[in-house]
C-alpha cells in the first residue's frame, strides 16, 4: 500500500521536525541549574544507547561506565599532557575506550552471562584502581583524578562560547545524535541482525557460520567508542574527571535506566533515562529529597523488574496496541454502515 | 620481612580470612540453593555493623548480644529479600540479582538517612590483647571473631550434614526440581538459606564493627571480595569458599604488608579474572552445580 508508507513517512518527518523543534527551543525554558542537567542528560543518553548495543549480543556488562570513564581520562590527557586541539582529543579518547574494549574482549568473551557480569566488574575495578593508584600520580593523578582540563575552544567569528551550557547543549546533541543515527544504522543492518541471532541462538548462529566471537567484539568495541565519546564530552564540560565519579554507583544507574526503559526497542533505554532524570529532578529536587536519591531509584528498580519487566516501552507498545485496536474497530464498524 | 613481621601478618591474614569466610560462605549458600548472586551481600554485611552501632555504641547494650541482634536482624532482612524479591523472580535469576542492586540502594539510603555518611567509631569491646613470643599480637576483638568463625561454620557443616533440613538444604542445591518432585519445599529451604547466609554476612559485619569504622558505603569493598572469593572457590561451593577466604586474605595481607592497599586490591581481582579465564568452576570447586 504505497498511500499508507506516503503517509507514514510524513508523519515520521513531521515527528522527527517536531521533535527537532522541542530539543532546540527546550534549553531556553530552562533556568540555568537545569539547562546543566539537561546537558548530562544528552550526554546520559549516548551513554545508555551505547550500552543497548552490547546488549543486544545478550551480555550484560559491568564495565561500561569505567570505559566511558577511559574516554573521558584518554580525551583529557591527550588534550592536556599532549596538547591535541579539543575536539580531535575527543575522538582520540573515543578511539582508546574502543581499543580499550578490544583489549579487554580477548579475557572477558571466554565467559557468558553471571560470570561475563562479574569479570566485566572486576576488569572496570582494577581500572579504576590504577587510576586512584599512588604510584601513577604523575599520570592520572591519582584520586583527585584529573583538573583543569581544557574546554572546547569557542567558535569566534560566530561568537560562540561553549561556557553557556546552551551552546554546549547544542554541540552535544549535533553529536548525539550523529552518534544513534550511526547506532541506528548498525542495529538495522546485517551486522545489527546478526547480534540478534548470536543473542537468541548463539550455536544456531555458530553453526551457519558465523564467528560470535568476533560479533561480540565488534559489539563491545562499537559501544565503547560510543561510551567514551559520551566520556569526552562529559570530560570537556564539566572540566575535571575522578576514578570515583565512574564508581559501580554509577554503573547501576545506567543499568537502571536500561531496565526501567526497557532494552527491546531502540529507543526504550533513552525513555528511561529522559523519563527518571525528569522525574529525579522535579520530584526529587522539588521535594528536597535529594539524599533519598539512591533509595529512589532502588525501589524504582525493584518494582520495574516485579511488575514490569519489559520495561516502560512495553507500556508505549500496549497504548500503541490499543490505538490500532481502536482504529481496526473503527474501520469494521463503519463497514457495514458504506 | 623479619621473622616477627611475618608471624605478625599471619596472624593478620587469619583474621582476614575469619571474616571474608563467613561473608563469602554466606553469599555461596544463597547462590546454592536459589541460584540468584547476592549483589546486596555487601550490604547486608553492613547493617550487620549497624546493629552494633546503633545497640552497643549508641544503648550500651553488652556487645555479644549486639552481635547477636546483628545476626537475627541481619537474617530477617535475608527473609525479606527472599519473600519480597528473589521468590516472585525464581524463574529469573539475573533478575534476581537486578533486584538485589535495588535492595542494596535502598540499605545504603537507610544508613545514610539514620547514621549520616561520617564514619562511625565503635569501641572495641575489650581492650585486652594475647602476646605470643616474639612479640606478635592478636586483640581479644580479632580473636573473637576468629573464634566465631571456626564455632559458626563448624555448626553449620555439622547442621548441612546431619540434620534433616541440612539435607533438603543440599538436595535443592544439587537439583531443585528433584528435592521438589521428592516433596521438599523449596519455599521453605530458600527462606532458611537465605536465613542462614544474610545472618553470616550479619555476625561478620556485627563483629568487625570496632575494627573497621563503619561507613553507609563500606559494602562496596566488601562484595568485590566477596565475589574474588567465590569465583576462585567455585561458585556454589562452600568448602571452596573457605580454602579460597583463606587463600586470600593470606594474598592480600602480604601484599598490603609488603606493598600497598592498592596494589593487593589490583592483585585480588587479576586472580579472579585469571581464574574466571582459565578455569572458571574455581580452584577448588569440584563440579559446576547449577
Amino acid at each position: 500500500m504505497p498511500e499508507r508508507s506516503a503517509s507514514n513517512g510524513l508523519s515520521w518527518a513531521l515527528g522527527t521536525v517536531l521533535l527537532g523543534g522541542v530539543l532546540i527551543g527546550l534549553p531556553h525554558l530552562l533556568s540555568l541549574s537545569q539547562q546543566e542537567i539537561l546537558v548530562l542528560l544528552v550526554i546520559n543518553v549516548l551513554l545508555v544507547a551505547s550500552y543497548r548495543l552490547l546488549t543486544l549480543t545478550g551480555e550484560w556488562s559491568l564495565a561500561h561506565v569505567v570505559i566511558m570513564g577511559v574516554g573521558a581520562y584518554g580525551s583529557a590527557l591527550t588534550a592536556k599532557k599532549l596538547g591535541a586541539p579539543v575536539p580531535l582529543a575527543m575522538l582520540a579518547g573515543a578511539t582508546v575506550a574502543g581499543l580499550f574494549a578490544f583489549l579487554l574482549s580477548f579475557p572477558l568473551f571466554r565467559m557468558k552471562g553471571f560470570y561475563f557480569l562479574i569479570g566485566s566488574f572486576a576488569a572496570g575495578e582494577v581500572v579504576r584502581l590504577i587510576w586512584k593508584w599512588s604510584e601513577l600520580t604523575w599520570l592520572f593523578g591519582g584520586p583527585k583524578g584529573i583538573k583543569l582540563i581544557p574546554p572546547v575552544p569557542d567558535i569566534e567569528f560566530l561568537s560562540i562560547d561553549f561556557y553557556n551550557p546552551v551552546n554546549y547543549y547544542y554541540l552535544c546533541l549535533i553529536v548525539v545524535a550523529v552518534s544513534l543515527l550511526i547506532l541506528y544504522r548498525i542495529e538495522h543492518s546485517r551486522i545489527g541482525l546478526t547480534f540478534h541471532a548470536i543473542h537468541w541462538q548463539d550455536k544456531l548462529a555458530e553453526s551457519v557460520g558465523v564467528d560470535t566471537f568476533r560479533y561480540r567484539t565488534l559489539a563491545f568495541v562499537v559501544s565503547a567508542f560510543f561510551a567514551g565519546l559520551a566520556g569526552a564530552l562529559y570530560a570537556h564540560y564539566v572540566g575535571t574527571v575522578n576514578a570515583s565519579r565512574f564508581d559501580v554507583e554509577s554503573m547501576v544507574y545506567v543499568l537502571i535506566w536500561a531496565i526501567v526503559g526497557g532494552t527491546a526497542t531502540f529507543y526504550g533505554p533513552i525513555l528511561g533515562v529522559v523519563v527518571l532524570t525528569v522525574l529525579n529532578e522535579v520530584v526529587l529536587r522539588a521535594l528536597q529529597l535529594d539524599s533519598m536519591r539512591p533509595m529512589f531509584y532502588g525501589a524504582i528498580l525493584i518494582v520495574s523488574i516485579l511488575f514490569l519487566p519489559n520495561g516502560l516501552e512495553s507500556l508505549v507498545l500496549k497504548v500503541k496496541a490499543w490505538f490500532a485496536g481502536r482504529g481496526q474497530k473503527r474501520a469494521t464498524a463503519e463497514q457495514p454502515a458504506e | 620481612m623479619t621473622v616477627e613481621l611475618l608471624l605478625q601478618t599471619i596472624v593478620n591474614a587469619t583474621y582476614a580470612a575469619s571474616y571474608m569466610a563467613l561473608i563469602a560462605v554466606g553469599l555461596v549458600l544463597i547462590f546454592g540453593v536459589m541460584g540468584v548472586i547476592n549483589f546486596a551481600h555487601g550490604e547486608l554485611y553492613m547493617a550487620g555493623a549497624y546493629t552494633v552501632v546503633a545497640l552497643y555504641a549508641g544503648f550500651g547494650v553488652s556487645f555479644f548480644v549486639a552481635v547477636a541482634a546483628g545476626l537475627v536482624f541481619v537474617g530477617a532482612l535475608g527473609l525479606i529479600m527472599e519473600y519480597a524479591l528473589f521468590r516472585p523472580l525464581r524463574d529469573n535469576p539475573l533478575g534476581g540479582l537486578i533486584a538485589s542492586i535495588g535492595f542494596l540502594l535502598i540499605l545504603q539510603t537507610i544508613a545514610v538517612l539514620g547514621f549520616g555518611v561520617q564514619m562511625e567509631h565503635v569501641p572495641p569491646a575489650t581492650q585486652e590483647k594475647i602476646v605470643f613470643a616474639n612479640g606478635v599480637v592478636l586483640t581479644y576483638q580479632r580473636a573473637y571473631v576468629i573464634v566465631a568463625t571456626v564455632v559458626l561454620l563448624g555448626a553449620l557443616w555439622l547442621f548441612l550434614r546431619k540434620s534433616k533440613f541440612g539435607w533438603a538444604l543440599r538436595a535443592c542445591a544439587q537439583d531443585r526440581e528433584a528435592a521438589q518432585l521428592q516433596g521438599m519445599s523449596i519455599n521453605h529451604t530458600a527462606r532458611l538459606a537465605m536465613f542462614i547466609g544474610a545472618g553470616l554476612a550479619g555476625v561478620a559485619g556485627a563483629l568487625t564493627a570496632p575494627l573497621v569504622s563503619p561507613t553507609p558505603y563500606m559494602g562496596h569493598s566488601v562484595i568485590i571480595t566477596a565475589f574474588i572469593i567465590i569465583i576462585v572457590g567455585g561458585i556454589g561451593s562452600l568448602e571452596g569458599a573457605v580454602l579460597a577466604a583463606i587463600l586470600y586474605a593470606f594474598v592480600y595481607t602480604f601484599v598490603t604488608t609488603i606493598y600497598d592497599g592498592t596494589l593487593a586490591n589490583i592483585v585480588g581481582l587479576l586472580l579472579m579474572l585469571i581464574v574466571l579465564i582459565v578455569k572458571p568452576t574455581g580452584l577448588f570447586g569440584a563440579k559446576e552445580r547449577a
